[in-house]
């Protein structure tokens, strides 16, 4: 199995890219949105030219805003995060960015109060702890089976290991996309970690369970091979099956990203990484981890 | 094999009855697919409502009062279709906090929506404590000197402008209370009990009149008599015939979303799924196939049951909840794409077409199955959570990920065996195959 062989390579590009995530992630950091910390976001559009940033910043400044940050979106629109509005300044929001006769339109404004902030933000963190314990709990019952050569534990930490690489990647990815476009950490970016997580795990074990019949098969029949060749034999068996259930969703969210609704497309395009990323590991890395491990081990 | 044939003529037929059921609902708009407010255009108001002047017990019917004379009001305004309900939050946090939520569809004014609600006024009646006397010195903190009496604003039934009558007072403007008969009730026990003491009439937080109880009231109206001009007497008893608030309420959080964005993004999530759907199949035609167009037809079994599903329970549809739906459709077609991974893996061990079948159906299971379940366990999770927004995308990613099992192991195993592929030809063989080979 090339991959099998080839993994000296494999894991020189996963460490690029690995390394890649961490940074983007320490260079650009990660956003909190107005859901985690309360604050006013609106979508602001114009029927057809915006007018220029500077005018609107003094229209919003006259009008006693004090902190906020204007970003231009889509082709004639803005969008502004600011802090709490008062009764009057919800009032003339609209008019605020109707400079002369460029009459601009409310699409959406979402004002979040401080104390719904807190409790998303503490829903989220626990939504999050629920489903990684939850999955350890899979992964421990996908293995509880005693095994050899190789014991079950190191299967599931490898599995675990894997996990984490899907959701670096996206992390780091939307850091970088937080950097380019102003997208923030909301709960929907949340749920496209904890989808991610969901999804991502289960192949990786299908992959392992494969590795484990192999073996078993091999002891059953008293076939001498070696570890690395019945793992990637293992590989071989799954791989068209692990690439084309990825290939069917990659191909939806695709479609979503490139036609869905505006309000979804960061979703779906932190989706899309991550399910690129938890195909990737559960093919080219879980399994070179593997064998990895092994060699290391005899040695 | 006869039977096999009846049951997926059957399974066609009923998908079909379904599909057709839910499109023609749809165009005649005899039964519409309920869509979110950030599909559909309008504004949602998240209030928090101060009960710590309430005795426990007190507090869920003060909710619900609260609920029927907020949805009282806004349907007095002609909005259409409003949803108000009220919920407990905060479980986590540690404080228990009574939240009011407010849909008003169509309504794309903040600021308009804000004020049809803010202007029901909250009325609340206390009792001074015992021994409590108010000094009317600025900085003092009326509130603490008063505690909750057992009559509320949900008592009130209807109240009118009055002139006074009487030495002295003649001609001023005054408020006539009248309770309704459990209300009569509780305030003529009330009086009875506490002649002597002074009772407190709060209006939207503040006290406007603090009248001495003299004796039993047991006809149920009280009277308040505040420095009102006759226009704003007159005001505030049409305010309070619409309906008082029994507990205050405090703004939370908002959001509007204009009704053209809405209508834009229904109509790019239709075709994201169509072209989802359309690329999906082809993927599974030119990949498997015979059973490809077998995969084919399960989809479109799964899409058309979920849609239908989502009319029949109802499911309210919001952006993320598309955006669920369409995911699922990629993850639907998984379990296929094991089944016949195996069935090829069967074939290749030489097993005749119809027990290579049942083989992969048999193996692929444990896979399907805990496929499904890592999933679940994620739906069921953020369904729990999450926010209105989450838990929209959660509820159909579930009902997906449910669906999506069911027909996989029911629908395409028996339109793969109706299709009764005996022989091991050559072409057969073709049909069944994959990929390169």
């Amino acid at each position: 199995m090339f991959i099998v062989k080839n993994r000296n390579i494999i894991f020189i590009l996963t460490g690029i890219v690995l390394a890649a995530a961490l940074a983007s992630l320490a260079v650009f950091g990660l956003k909190a949105g107005i859901d985690f910390t309360g604050g006013t976001l609106v979508e602001v559009s114009y029927e057809s030219i915006r007018t220029s940033p500077d005018v609107v910043s003094e229209s919003l400044r006259a009008a006693g805003l004090e902190e906020f940050s204007l970003r231009e979106s889509g082709e004639s629109g803005y969008t502004l995060r600011t802090g709490e509005l008062t009764d009057t300044q919800r009032e003339f929001l609209a008019a605020m960015f109707t400079i002369g006769d460029n009459t601009a339109h409310i699409d959406q404004l979402s004002e979040i109060g401080p104390t719904i902030g807190t409790e998303l933000r503490n829903k989220a963190f626990l939504a999050l702890s629920l489903v990684l314990v939850c999955i350890l709990f899979f992964i421990a019952f996908a293995f509880r089976k005693v095994s050899k050569p190789i014991s079950s534990w190191v299967y599931g930490a490898i599995a675990l290991v894997t996990l984490c690489f899907d959701v670096l990647v996206p992390v780091g990815f939307f850091a970088f996309l937080g950097h380019l476009t102003g997208a923030q950490v909301d709960t929907l970016f949340v749920t496209a970690v904890l989808t991610i997580l969901g999804y991502s795990v289960h192949d990786t074990i299908v992959v392992f369970d494969r590795t484990r019949e192999n073996l078993r098969i091999n002891e059953e029949r008293n076939r001498k091979e070696s570890f690395d060749e019945t793992a990637g034999r293992a590989l071989g068996q799954t791989f068209v099956r692990s690439m084309n259930t990825s290939v069917t969703t990659i191909i939806v969210l695709a479609a979503l990203y490139a036609l869905g609704p505006d309000s979804t497309k960061d979703f779906s395009l932190t989706l899309l990484v991550g399910i690129v990323a938890g195909t990737y590991s559960s093919i080219f890395l879980a399994t070179p981890l593997l064998v990895a491990f092994e060699k290391w081990r005899r040695r | 094999m006869v039977k096999t044939r009846v049951a997926a003529l059957l399974i066609f037929l009923a998908a079909a009855g379904a599909g057709w059921y839910t499109y023609n609902t749809e165009v005649t708009g005899a039964w519409l697919f309920r869509l979110g407010l950030d599909l559909s255009g309008g504004t949602q108001l998240v209030y928090r409502a101060d009960t710590s002047n309430l005795a426990g017990a007190d507090v869920d019917e003060s909710m619900s009062a609260l609920r029927d004379t907020i949805e009282r009001r806004v349907n007095l305004f002609g909005v259409s279709e409003p949803i108000v309900q009220t919920q407990e939050a905060g479980l986590f946090s540690g404080d228990i906090e009574q939240r009011l939520i407010v849909e008003l569809p169509g309504i794309t004014d903040t600021q308009e929506a804000i004020e049809l609600i803010g202007e029901t006024p909250v009325l609340e009646f206390r009792m001074l404590k015992v021994g409590a006397e108010p000094t009317g010195e600025p900085d003092e903190d009326i509130n603490a000197l008063f505690e909750p009496a057992s009559i509320t604003g949900k008592h009130l039934e209807s109240s009118q402008l009055q002139f006074q009558s009487g030495a002295g007072f003649a001609g001023e403007p005054v408020v006539v209370l009248n309770f309704n008969a459990e209300g009569k009730a509780i305030f003529a026990e009330m009086t009875k009990n506490n002649v002597g003491r002074i009772f407190g009439i709060f209006l939207d937080g503040e006290p406007i009149s603090m009248p001495v109880i003299r004796e039993e009231i047991p006809n149920g109206t009280a009277v308040i008599s505040g420095s009102f001009t006759p226009d704003s007497a007159r005001e505030l008893a049409r305010n309070l015939n619409y309906g008082a608030l029994p507990v205050a309420i405090e703004l939370l959080s908002t959001q509007t979303v204009a009704g053209t964005l809405g209508a834009q993004a229904v109509e790019s999530g239709i075709m994201a799924g169509i072209w989802g759907v359309i690329a999906v199949a082809l993927f599974m035609l030119l990949w498997y196939r015979l059973p490809g167009v077998v995969a084919v037809l399960a989809l479109s079994v799964y899409v058309i049951v979920v849609l239908a599903l989502f009319k029949f329970i109802p499911v309210t549809l919001t952006a993320a909840g598309i955006a669920a739906f369409i995911l699922s459709i990629g993850m639907a077609v998984d379990a296929n794409v094991l089944i016949f991974e195996r069935m090829k893996e069967e074939l290749r061990a030489g097993k005749r077409t119809t027990d290579a079948i049942g083989e992969g159906f048999g193996r692929a299971w444990p896979s399907i199955r805990d496929s499904n379940i890592s999933s679940m366990i994620t739906a069921v999770i953020l369904f729990w959570l999450g926010t209105s927004l989450v838990k929209g995308f959660a509820l159909v990613f579930g009902l997906g990920v449910l669906v999506s099992m069911l027909t996989a192991i029911s629908v395409s195993r028996t339109f793969l065996l109706a299709l009764g592929m005996h022989e091991k030809n050559g072409f057969v063989k073709f049909l069944f195959g994959s990929g390169t080979q």
